[in-house]
């Protein structure tokens, strides 16, 4: 059903970017004054009303069975320590130049192996999707972690709805590229724009969410507003930010980080405390807010869940 | 201004890193990571005061002031206090004394095998930095403390391999090094030594 509605959609109907824009700033107008709020209100459905005043509350969502329990991180830890390159290296960088990124409107561009692309506003490919938390472990490549409160829905709900064909055996996303918007691309420390690519079967895993909030708010942008990937299992960088384009591939794709520097960072990126980083041992890690160092565990003790798809293969080799 | 003075204050001056860092550690004011804002930080000026040093004998030749060179072996001694730091703060407190890790990270990691090698040179200099070791070892001492040109190389490179990608930070202080460096090949010392 929720396919057929986007079926429904020819592209002559999906609202221009510059309408989208005009809709935007007019409803910008209406929610300063209260009696505008009402005609806002009639013009666009609730939730994107909400959005657009001051309270950036997600409203309800369920909780998930796949959460931890583990204490959370504090938000300004999670979005003040964070490593977002398109707003410089600096791990304060992103939360002092974020503000710059435009998140509304926002559209994300569905192409290459699937019955149904082109490109949609964020909204229409919000809309069926029901938001869900997931509280989730991140382990980054660097030997730090933290606890999550993500709030998101599965990948493969939205990849069901595209209908990807037999050939699409991968699924590349890519970030905004606007050195405008994102001051970090001015410099060509990376192959812009960033690139992460997931094989089919890591994609439709339950586990994997698109993230459009955490701690029950909207998306803060620099953690990767308004629509990032987060893939629990992997290093933190495969968990793409401010998603612009997701394309379905029958050839792996290559990613930014495996671009720049392949003997340091493979496709998969498994969380393994058996293999090395040249640079930093992964045996261990320092969960932000402890002093000791804690194990490591292998696909971040995701295993149960995801160790199946990687059966029979050699993940020294496959890293 | 008299030189002691000058060193007075060079003294306190340099003093102030730590205790920002201090100051920061009692206040949570490190960020969500301080242990890596120590270590980082202690590493940093380190750094800093090893290209510190090394301005003194170019800035003497250009200048002709004779007073650089009474700060030179107590910036030279901040240097490896700084390192000092900046080693302790990854044993103690980014390790915890889990020395199997701390041996493989020395083994395996080409930039920690780098820094560490460049801490170890540093020993010597800061032990033969008194008056006394200068008497001793006659013009052997000039020689051995010629070591500060392969310790400062290898810590700028210390530091650019940590960075992921090539950050203008790391770069900076290569080209000072650079500069240091050629100074002391196209400056003459016979031109301003008096």
């Amino acid at each position: 059903m929720l396919i057929k509605k986007l079926n429904d959609i020819k592209p002559s109907e999906i609202t221009s970017e510059s309408v989208y824009a005009e809709r935007r700033r007019f409803l910008g107008m209406a929610a300063a004054g209260t009696a505008l709020l009402t005609t806002g209100g009639l013009l666009l459905p609730q939730r994107e009303v909400i959005a657009a005043t001051s309270s950036r509350s997600l409203g309800a969502f369920k909780k998930s069975p796949f959460s931890t329990s583990e204490k959370l991180n504090a938000l300004e830890d999670i979005t003040g320590y964070t490593n977002f390159y398109e707003f410089g290296t600096g791990k304060g960088d992103p939360a002092k130049y974020a503000h710059k990124l435009k998140t509304d409107p926002w559209s994300v561009t569905i192409e290459g192996e699937a019955e149904i692309t082109g490109k949609f506003n964020l909204e229409d490919i919000l809309k069926p999707h029901p938001l869900e938390e997931r509280i989730y472990r991140l382990r980054c490549v660097e030997a730090w972690s933290m606890v999550i409160p993500w709030v998101g829905f599965p990948l493969a709900d939205l990849i069901k709805r595209f209908k990807p064909t037999s050939k699409a055996k991968y699924v590349e996303f890519v970030t905004l590229h606007d050195p405008k918007q994102m001051p970090g691309q001015r410099r060509p420390i990376l192959d812009w724009p960033y690139r992460e690519g997931l094989r089919m079967d890591e994609a439709m895993n339950p586990l994997t969410l698109l993230a459009v909030g955490l701690y029950g708010k909207e998306m803060p942008k620099q953690n990767g507003a308004p629509l990032r990937l987060v893939v629990p299992w992997k290093y933190g960088f495969k968990s793409i930010k401010s998603i612009v384009a997701i394309r379905f591939s029958e050839t792996i794709p290559q990613s930014t980080w495996n671009r720049s520097n392949p003997r340091e960072y493979g496709f998969y990126s498994n969380v393994n405390p058996t293999v090395d980083h040249p640079r930093w041992s992964q045996k261990r890690e320092r969960r932000i807010g402890e002093f000791l160092k804690r194990e490591t565990l292998p696909f971040n003790g995701y295993a149960e869940q995801v160790a199946q798809l990687y059966r029979g293969m050699d993940l020294k080799k496959h890293f | 201004m008299k030189a002691v003075y000058i060193k007075i204050i060079v003294f306190i001056a340099a003093l102030l890193p730590l205790l920002w860092l201090g100051y920061g550690a009692l206040n949570g004011g490190l960020g969500a990571n301080p242990i890596e804002t120590i270590t980082r930080s202690l590493g940093d000026w380190a750094l800093r005061f090893l290209l510190i040093t090394l301005t003194v004998t170019p800035l003497r030749r250009l200048s002709g002031w004779r007073w650089p060179m009474r700060l030179r072996r107590m910036l030279g001694l901040y240097t490896f206090f700084y390192a000092l730091l900046h080693l302790s703060s990854y044993i103690v407190l980014d390790q915890f004394f889990y020395w199997p890790e701390i041996w493989a990270d020395i083994i395996k990691r080409p930039y920690i095998t780098i820094g560490m090698v460049s801490f170890l040179l540093l020993i010597p200099l800061a032990v033969t930095s008194t008056n006394k070791w200068m008497r001793r070892l006659g013009r052997n001492w000039l020689r051995l403390h010629k070591l500060v040109y392969p310790i400062a190389i290898g810590a700028v490179a210390h530091n650019l391999m940590l960075v992921k990608v090539l950050s203008v930070e790391p770069l900076l202080y290569a080209g000072i090094l650079l500069v240091l460096l050629v100074a002391r090949v196209k400056i003459p010392t016979q031109q301003c030594f008096t």
